[in-house]
């Protein structure tokens, strides 16, 4: 198998797993218990995910030649190469430095009030969305066959956001200004989905359409407007990030960084 | 003076924290209404009352549902009633409701000789 194949795992899975992780944050911490349950049981699919791509990136990366691990030596971690053994899922989730992220920036923002947490989850679910129901049909088998286990769970997200997006926009003022405002602050991070970067093996760009057919009508139907702004931040497909990712990491890979190895 | 009351919500305990970001929120009108939760667990069985949970309608409720009641696999199919739909008998007649039925032993088909190839009775 191809490097490209084992940097898009990588891709795919850093998505879902920074999403999961900002997710995370509103356990015990939801606007009610019940809606708690549903951010959290979201997060969980996510991380289901997480782990079937890096499981996938692993064995790809332990079959690979010198020449191959040469190739992807930038996105392994430095930690795993004392350890001596071979490469695990945990080692790629826990022990990676933020430039060896691929994720989305869109993913790593602050978790910010509820309005801006369902809005990221719509305009990430719609990209998921449209784009496992394309890599279902990739030749790579194991990355199109997570994509078709995946794509129920990613409908029923995509559906709970949407709601929600309604819901606030077509609900009290304050809650159409808090879910406008969101639609304002993440509006310039939602360009990046739809920017090809070389190891993608689904044509991103073709996505757009079907992508904002799906937030211009849902956004309408709460009574919102599609932004007219055009400015696009990228950078987190190439590793550069924004300063959010430092202290997700942070927290999220303490214990295996302060105990490496480690296991429950 | 500022009058405004803060309501925590499930889950703050603190502004940092809170739901809102820190601000305040009315406290009336607020509470989402009850509903109550029926699973059927599979195919061909009823539909089982399992709990309750609160959300603003009824579409709400029956994903509510999915998320807290059928996590584990638990059902194929959600009913959800608005509680206050549920009309109950009421403890304090007890009494006369339940207790006649007590000595009625006749009322249970215990007297029949059972044939032993019978085994699920």
């Amino acid at each position: 198998m191809n490097t490209k194949n084992f940097i898009y795992a990588l891709h795919l899975a850093d998505n879902a797993l920074i999403l999961a992780q900002r997710n995370a944050e509103w356990t015990g911490h939801g606007p009610v218990l019940e809606q708690d349950i549903a951010i959290t049981n979201i997060s969980l699919d996510l991380l289901g995910q997480v782990r079937n791509f890096y499981q996938y990136a692993a064995v790809l990366y332990n079959g690979f030649s010198d020449k191959q691990k040469e190739e992807v030596n930038q996105f392994i971690p430095r930690l795993w190469k004392e350890y001596h053994r071979e490469l695990q899922e945990d080692d790629l989730a826990f022990l990676r430095d933020e430039h060896q992220h691929l994720n989305l920036l869109i993913t790593e923002l602050p978790r910010g009030d509820w309005a801006q947490t369902v809005l990221r989850q719509f305009f990430f679910s719609a990209f998921q969305f449209y784009l496992y129901q394309q890599l279902q049909n990739n030749t790579d088998q194991q990355l199109a066959a997570i994509a078709a286990k995946s794509i129920k769970e990613v409908t029923y997200h995509l559906r709970w956001s949407a709601e929600w997006v309604i819901r606030l926009g077509d609900g009290t003022e304050e809650s159409n200004d808090r879910i406008k405002n969101a639609v304002a602050d993440q509006w310039m991070f939602t360009g990046e989905m739809f920017i090809p970067e070389e190891f993608e093996l689904v044509d991103v760009g073709a996505l757009k359409n079907s992508w904002t057919k799906k937030i211009e009508d849902v956004l309408s139907q709460a009574a919102l407007e599609l932004p007219r702004q055009t400015w696009i931040q990228s950078g987190g497909k190439g590793g550069k990030h924004s300063e959010y990712l430092g202290y997700l990491l942070a927290e999220m890979q303490y214990l295996q960084r302060a105990f490496p190895n480690s296991t429950w | 003076m500022n009058n405004s009351i803060i309501k925590y919500c499930y889950g703050d305990y603190g502004d940092k924290e809170s739901s809102t970001g820190g601000g305040t929120i009315k406290t009336s009108a607020n509470e989402w209404p009850l509903w109550e939760i029926f699973i059927r667990s599979k195919q061909g069985l009823d539909h089982k009352h399992v709990g309750s949970l609160h959300a603003v309608d009824a579409q709400m409720a029956i994903e509510n549902a999915r998320d807290v009641y059928t996590r584990r696999q638990e059902g194929v199919s959600i009913w959800v009633v608005e509680s206050k739909y549920i009309h109950a008998s009421n403890p304090d007649e007890a009494e006369s409701f339940y207790e006649p039925a007590n000595d009625k032993v006749y009322r249970h088909p215990t007297f029949y000789d059972l044939p032993d190839e019978i085994k699920h009775m």
